[in-house]
């Protein structure tokens, strides 16, 4: 038997058994158990259905590169395996993609005078070679998501399902762009959190 | 064969941030009620959740939405100590404004509003945007904090943190602030790639 993953949250943002921050995130016990779950749905999955375990952690190190959340990108870059012309296509693809958000066009109106322009993320020649059709048109619509998702529309879903991706395998993606979203930011969050140094805390258990 | 994604005809989108009660229709199929597995019932957590398209799109991958689901309700609505209501609701809102989740947006402005009683305020950060005068400097930290937290890269840090304390929330209240907004970078980009607002029935 192989022993269960550790806390991936506590891992990320560095945060030890005892600390101030672990008794906070122990005010939450549904909150900590289930973002972990969350992680193991998608990385851990008991089927990986119609996207592969490789796939996943390709996409999850694209994202997590984007954000610029190191200790998170070496994890998932960890998880995609041996290959290293593979892993040094998407390190590339990171470089590439790299840019500051949320961006991109509102629905034409009043919010118009908000539009924000932006780049349209597509995977170099090179890149595509190494992934495939498949994986590059995952990382152009994970692009999408992290830095624009104002724009999303049908035709982005189209390109993925037109690439070989089924509807259910488009949800599995979005949903492994969108935690990650929140992921990253809860490490940020709670590793500042950490870095601040204990403040106060009513915490429920000390006022019972 | 190639699998095709929903066009939905709709009349008057909604194109501006409301507090009104709008819709969501999806572009890609849900499963339908026959579809569903034991399996697919665990995932929809409340099996009222049915009824919904976008709950029955991500019942196509159940246990993450188990998961997704069950985050969600831990962070919004266990009230044992913590951040008020209102203003978790307030970083939901705010992450969702300037990520420009119309449909998101809605849900957790009304929510704001109904807990603070604040609708002028809330109906600020909407016609206004996340730099507007929400009317209390906390609400404005709160709004502020989400937003660095909702940045990509995210631009949130020690400041932020002292932001918040300077406000007077303490460390579980700050927490809850993080996780309101950060949960809501991963609801955003679900309501906004996989469907569409639709206008008030």
């Amino acid at each position: 038997m192989t022993l269960p993953t550790a806390d991936i949250i506590d891992r990320l943002a560095d945060i030890r058994p005892g600390s101030f921050v672990d008794r906070v995130r122990t005010e939450r016990p549904e909150t900590r158990t289930n973002a972990q779950k969350s992680y193991l749905a998608l990385f851990e999955p008991a089927q990986d259905g119609d996207v592969s375990r490789t796939e996943r952690f390709i996409v999850a190190a694209f994202v997590t590169g984007l954000h610029g959340a190191d200790a998170a990108e070496e994890f998932y870059t960890a998880g995609i395996g041996g290959n290293a012309s593979l892993i040094a296509a998407v390190k590339s693809e990171i470089e590439a993609g790299r840019t500051s958000g949320p961006y991109g066009k509102y629905p034409s109106g009043p919010l118009s005078s908000e539009d924000k322009p932006g780049p349209v993320f597509t995977v170099s020649d090179p890149g595509r070679k190494i992934l495939g059709h498949k994986l590059s048109a995952a990382l152009e619509h994970a692009h999408l998501l992290v830095y624009r998702p104002r724009e999303a529309s049908p035709e982005a879903l189209q390109a993925l399902l037109d690439a070989g991706w089924t509807t259910t395998a488009v949800v599995t993606l979005s949903q492994i762009v969108a935690f990650l979203a929140f992921q990253v930011r809860v490490v940020t969050g709670l590793a500042a959190l950490s870095a601040a140094g204990e403040g106060t805390l009513a915490s429920a258990t000390a006022a019972e | 064969m190639t699998e095709t994604v929903i066009h939905p005809a709709i009349d008057n989108r909604p194109a501006a941030f409301t507090q009104a009660e709008i819709g969501w229709t999806p572009w890609l199929q849900p499963l339908s009620e026959e579809d569903l597995t034991d399996r697919h019932w665990a995932g929809l957590v409340d099996a009222s959740r049915s009824k919904s398209p976008y709950f029955m799109l991500l019942a196509r991958d159940p246990e993450i939405l188990e998961a997704r689901t069950k985050t969600d309700k831990d962070i919004f609505y266990n009230t044992k100590a913590g951040l008020p209501r209102a203003e978790r609701e307030l970083s939901a809102a705010a992450a969702s404004r300037f990520n420009g989740c119309i449909f998101c947006a809605s849900v957790h402005s009304r929510f704001a509003s109904h807990h603070s009683k604040r609708t002028g305020d809330v109906q600020k950060l909407l016609d206004d945007g996340t730099d507007a005068d929400l009317g209390s400097r906390r609400w404005n930290a709160v709004t502020k904090v989400s937003v660095a937290l909702t940045e990509t890269p995210s631009t949130f840090g020690e400041t932020d943190i002292e932001h918040l304390r300077s406000e007077g929330l303490d460390d579980l209240e700050i927490a809850d602030v993080i996780h309101g907004a950060a949960f809501f970078n991963w609801a955003n980009r679900l309501m906004l790639s996989l469907g569409e607002p639709t206008p008030a029935a």
